[in-house]
C-alpha cells in the first residue's frame, strides 16, 4: 500500500539551491513545513565539486554595472537583462549571508574577504574558499539547515513523477531507496533544485548523479525547457575521469599549449601572450571560445593523441611549487591522486568536457514556472542570467540568489493555498506505482542493457550536439535518440530486490536523460545561427533578427519535442559584439 | 603487468540472504582504474544487481567509502593496481549496519552530527548590511583543517571505540563540533560542551588515532578530541571552584 505524507513546500534536490531555498522558507515563515527530497544525502550533492569561486561585487573600484555588463556580453546577449540586474544586485548580500553562517571564505591580511580574478570577469570579484568553494558552500548550507526543525529530510528518495491536480503541481511520487517503498509526498508547492544533466554526454565534469531528473520531471508535467541548446564545455578537464581543472589554475598564470608547446589561443583572436595573466584575454577568455579553439587545433593536427582521444596541455610548471601549493593545492592533489601527474614537474593533459547547462526549466525572476505551484532554481532552471554562455563563478551566487527567491515565493504561494485534494492526487500516485512495476520491476524478456543504451546516447550526443554542430548531424542524432527511446522499452533489470535497487535508479535516470537529450538536440537543430556555446558550422553568424530569443521546448502528446520562441528582455544594454583580448 | 585481477565483493540482499557473503568477479586491470572503476565495470558489463554508492569520482562528495582489503578507503582514490596480483576484497564500511551489498546505513551519523550543533552560534546575529565578521588568515587557519571533513565516515569504520560502543559521538562529528568551537566568529562552545562532555561523548575515546590515520582529507579528529577533553576538563575544574557558574 502506498505511503502518504504531506508538507507545505517540497524541494526536490538538496544541493546548494535546495538548501538555500529550504532555509529561506523557514526564515520567511517558521510555521511552514518544508521537505527536502533528494536521491543522495544533501552533502553529497554536486555543488560540492565547484572549485573556483562565487562572483559578487565588493571592491570600491568595481561596480554592479560592470558585473552586469560582463555577464550580459559573456552570455552573447541572450541573458534577460532584468534578471541579470537582480542577480548582480543580490549576489553580494547572499555571499555575506553565507559568511555569517560560517562559510570559510579566504581572507585578506586585514580580515576582510579576499577576491580573485576569474575568466570573463573584467574586475576582480570572485570570492573563494581556497579551491574548494563549492564544498564549503554546500557544507555550510547543510550544517546551517540542521538547526531548522521545520525542515524534514527525505534522504535517498528518488522522485519519479510530479503530481498535478487541476493544473497545479501538488507533490511527487518517490521511491525510498533503502526499502523500495513507493511513496506519495503531497505539498502545496514544489521547487525543483536537481541541478544539471552533464551525464547525457561522454566527457563531462558532472558527477554520476547529474542526469537531468528535474528537467525531465518538469518537461513531462508540461512545463517548457528553455535554451536547452546551450551546453557549456569547460576547456580544461582531465580525460577519462572528466575531473575539472579549475579556471583558477589559468587565473593564477597557467598556460594552454598544443603539442608543439605553443600558446595556440593567440591564433584565435583572444589577445597576445603575456607572461602574467590578463583578465578576459588568452587563457582567461570565455570558456566557449577556448573549447572551440581546441576543436580547430584538433582539425589541424596540433593536439596530442592520448588514451582517451585528443588532448592539449595545461602548463603550471613556471608557477613553481610554492605558488601551486599555496594557491592551487586541490589542483595538484587531483592530478597526483587521480591521474598520477605532478603539475609542479609535468604538463597536465586536458580536453574540453561538458560542464554546465545554461538552459533549464523556464522560470521568472522568482523561480516560478508556467505551471502553477511549480518552481525551479539553480542549474535545473533557466531564469535566464547565463544566456548563451555562463561566466565562471556566476553559478554559485546564482543558486543562492534564486534559491532564496524561489523559496520565498513558494512559501508565500503555499501560505495562501488550501490543502490539496488527497483523493485526486492519490489516484495519480497509484498509477505511477503501477507504471514502475509494469515497466521495470516485474517486466522480463527484454534484452537491452542500460549501459549499452547510455553509451550510445552519449556517443551520439557528442557527435551531433557537441562543441560544433551541423544540421545533418543533429538530424541524425535526433533519429538515434528516438531509436534509443524505443529500445529503452526492452531493458530488463537483473536486480529484482526492493532494497537499494540502484539498477532501477539507473534505468529511470536513463529515461530522464533521453528526454533531456531530445530537447537539447531539437532546440539545437531549430536554432539556425551561432551564438555563445551554440556553434553551427552551417550557420556560423549570430542572427539577432530571428534569434534574439529564448527557445522553449514543450513535450507533445506523442512524446516528441516542439520548440517555440520568447523574445529576450533587453533593458539598457543593446546587443553588441563579444570582444575579448583587447 | 597482468591484464586481469579478481575482486572479492560483499553481496547481501536482506530479502533473500540470511547473512552477507562474497562473490568474485574478474575485471580488467588498468593502470588508471580505481576500485570504483572496477565496480562500475562489474555493474555495467557483468552483473547489474551489484549495489554501491558513488557520485563525484574526485574525492569530495564522500559517498564511496568501503573497506578495501580490510582498510577503510575512498574507492575513487584507490588504484586497483596497488593490490596486484590480487584478489582485492571490497566490503561495506565496518561498524555500520549493512543495508545491501556495499551500502551501509549512516543515519546514526546524521543524528549525531545534528546533536553537536554544527552551525555558527552567535549571541547576537549581525545584519548583512553591516558586512562580514573580520577574520584574519591566521584565525581562519585554526579551524580550516577541521572544516575539510567530507563526511565519508572512514574514521567511524576505523574507530575501535565506535565499534564497541555505538553511543560514542565519534570522530567526524566531534571534529565538526571543534571546527565551530575554534572559529573566531562562533560563540557556542559552551552549548556544545554540554552535549559532548556526557559519558558517551569524548570520554569514550582512548586516543588510538586510527581516525586521523585513515582520513583522506587530512582532518585530525583525534587531535580535536584531545583538544576538547582539555577544554571540558578545565570547565569541570572551573565548575568545582566556582559552583555559582563561572561561564
Amino acid at each position: 500500500m502506498l505511503d502518504v505524507s504531506s508538507h507545505d513546500v517540497l524541494l526536490v534536490g538538496g544541493g546548494g539551491a535546495g538548501l538555500r531555498a529550504a532555509i529561506a522558507i523557514s526564515e520567511a515563515d517558521a510555521g511552514l513545513s518544508v521537505a527536502i527530497v533528494s536521491k543522495v544525502y544533501p552533502m553529497r550533492s554536486h555543488t560540492v565539486s565547484a572549485e573556483g569561486g562565487a562572483a559578487g561585487v565588493i571592491h570600491p573600484d568595481d561596480s554592479l554595472e560592470e558585473h552586469i555588463y560582463d555577464t550580459i556580453s559573456g552570455g552573447d546577449w541572450l541573458c534577460d537583462q532584468d534578471a541579470v540586474e537582480t542577480f548582480v544586485k543580490e549576489a553580494p548580500e547572499e555571499l555575506l549571508r553565507l559568511e555569517h553562517w560560517g562559510c570559510p571564505w579566504s581572507r585578506q591580511e586585514d580580515g576582510h574577504i579576499a577576491v580573485r580574478p576569474f575568466g570573463g570577469m573584467k574586475k576582480t570579484r570572485t570570492w573563494f574558499a581556497a579551491d574548494k568553494t563549492g564544498f564549503h558552500l554546500l557544507h555550510t548550507l547543510f550544517q546551517t539547515s540542521l538547526k531548522f526543525s521545520a525542515i524534514t529530510r527525505y534522504d535517498e528518495y528518488f522522485v519519479t513523477r510530479l503530481l498535478i491536480n487541476d493544473g497545479c503541481v501538488q507533490g511527487v511520487v518517490a521511491i525510498e531507496l533503502a526499502t523500495g517503498r513507493i511513496q506519495a509526498i503531497i505539498a502545496k508547492a514544489v521547487i525543483l533544485c536537481t541541478g544539471g544533466c552533464g551525464r547525457v554526454f561522454r566527457f563531462t565534469t558532472n558527477a554520476s548523479i547529474k542526469t537531468g531528473d528535474g528537467m525531465a520531471l518538469a518537461y513531462r508535467a508540461g512545463a517548457p525547457l528553455k535554451d536547452m541548446e546551450f551546453v557549456q564545455y569547460h576547456p580544461t578537464g582531465l580525460p577519462f575521469t572528466g575531473i575539472l581543472i579549475t579556471e583558477a589554475a589559468r587565473a593564477e598564470g597557467g598556460y594552454l599549449l598544443n603539442k608543439e608547446g605553443y600558446r595556440y589561443l593567440q591564433d584565435y583572436n583572444l589577445g597576445t601572450p603575456q607572461p602574467k595573466p590578463v583578465l578576459r584575454s588568452m587563457e582567461l577568455g570565455p570558456r566557449d571560445r577556448l573549447s572551440q579553439a581546441f576543436v580547430k587545433e584538433q582539425e589541424q593536427g596540433r593536439t596530442s593523441e592520448g588514451l582517451y582521444g585528443p588532448v592539449v596541455y595545461l602548463d603550471l610548471r613556471h608557477l613553481g611549487e610554492k605558488v601551486i601549493n599555496a594557491r592551487l593545492p586541490f589542483v595538484r592533489e587531483l592530478c597526483l591522486k587521480y591521474e598520477n601527474i605532478d603539475p609542479v614537474k609535468e604538463l597536465i593533459p586536458v580536453r574540453p568536457v561538458v560542464h554546465y547547462m545554461m538552459g533549464g526549466v523556464h522560470t521568472d525572476l522568482n523561480g516560478a514556472t508556467p505551471l502553477k505551484g511549480l518552481y525551479a532554481a539553480g542549474e535545473v532552471a533557466c531564469v535566464s542570467i547565463n544566456g548563451a554562455n555562463r561566466l565562471g563563478s556566476n553559478s554559485l551566487p546564482e543558486l543562492l540568489v534564486f534559491g532564496a527567491r524561489a523559496g520565498r515565493a513558494a512559501a508565500a504561494f503555499a501560505a495562501g493555498q488550501q490543502a490539496p485534494n488527497r483523493r485526486q492526487i492519490l489516484a495519480q500516485a497509484l498509477d505511477e506505482e503501477t507504471r514502475l512495476h509494469d515497466q521495470f520491476l516485474q517486466k522480463s524478456g527484454g534484452r537491452e542493457r542500460i549501459s549499452t543504451l547510455r553509451d550510445e546516447m552519449q556517443t551520439t550526443m557528442e557527435k551531433g550536439a557537441g562543441i560544433y554542430r551541423r544540421g545533418d548531424l543533429l538530424t541524425h542524432t535526433a533519429g538515434k535518440l528516438i531509436e534509443l527511446q524505443e529500445r529503452l522499452g526492452s531493458v530488463t533489470l537483473y536486480d529484482r530486490s526492493h532494497v537499494f535497487n540502484t539498477e532501477l535508479v539507473s534505468a529511470l535516470e536513463l529515461s530522464f536523460m533521453l528526454d533531456v537529450a531530445e530537447c537539447i538536440t531539437h532546440a539545437a537543430l531549430q536554432r539556425t545561427e551561432s551564438r555563445g556555446a551554440h556553434q553551427r558550422t552551417d550557420f556560423p553568424a549570430r542572427n539577432d533578427e530571428r534569434f534574439l530569443a529564448h527557445s522553449l521546448v514543450y513535450r507533445q502528446t506523442d512524446g516528441r519535442p516542439r520548440t517555440e520562441y520568447l523574445p529576450v528582455t533587453i533593458t539598457r544594454w543593446p546587443p553588441g559584439e563579444r570582444v575579448y583580448g583587447r | 603487468m597482468a591484464d586481469r585481477i579478481t575482486l572479492k565483493v560483499t553481496r547481501y540482499d536482506p530479502g533473500r540472504d540470511h547473512e552477507p557473503g562474497f562473490q568474485t568477479y574478474e575485471v580488467p586491470l588498468r593502470k588508471d582504474w580505481v576500485v570504483l572503476d572496477a565496480l562500475n565495470y562489474v555493474k555495467d558489463k557483468v552483473d547489474g544487481s551489484l549495489s554501491f554508492r558513488w557520485s563525484c569520482r574526485m574525492g569530495i562528495c564522500g559517498s564511496c567509502g568501503m573497506m578495501v582489503n580490510g582498510e577503510p578507503k575512498l574507492t575513487c582514490a584507490t588504484f586497483v593496481s596497488e593490490y596486484m596480483p590480487g584478489p582485492v576484497s571490497v566490503e561495506p564500511l565496518k561498524h555500520f549496519p549493512i543495508l545491501r551489498d556495499l551500502i551501509v546505513d549512516i543515519s546514526d551519523f546524521l543524528e549525531k552530527l545534528t546533536k553537536v550543533k554544527p552551525w555558527l552560534i552567535r549571541e547576537e546575529e549581525r545584519r548583512v548590511v553591516d558586512g562580514e565578521y573580520l577574520q584574519t588568515p591566521e584565525q581562519a587557519d585554526t579551524f580550516r583543517q577541521f572544516s575539510m571533513c567530507i563526511n565519508c565516515l572512514l574514521c567511524y569504520a576505523a574507530c575501535p571505540v565506535y565499534g564497541l560502543d555505538p553511543l560514542f559521538t565519534g570522530p567526524a562529528a566531534i571534529a565538526l563540533a571543534q571546527r565551530y568551537n575554534t572559529d573566531s566568529r562562533d560563540q557556542g562552545t559552551n552549548e556544545r560542551l554540554d552535549i559532548l562532555s556526557q559519558h558517551d561523548g569524548i570520554w569514550g575515546c582512548t586516543f588510538v588515532g586510527d581516525c586521523t590515520r585513515v582520513c583522506p582529507k587530512h582532518v585530525d579528529p583525534a587531535g580535536a578530541i584531545q583538544q576538547y577533553k582539555l577544554t571540558a576538563a578545565k570547565e569541570w575544574i572551573k565548575s568545582l571552584l566556582m559552583p555559582w557558574g563561572g561561564r
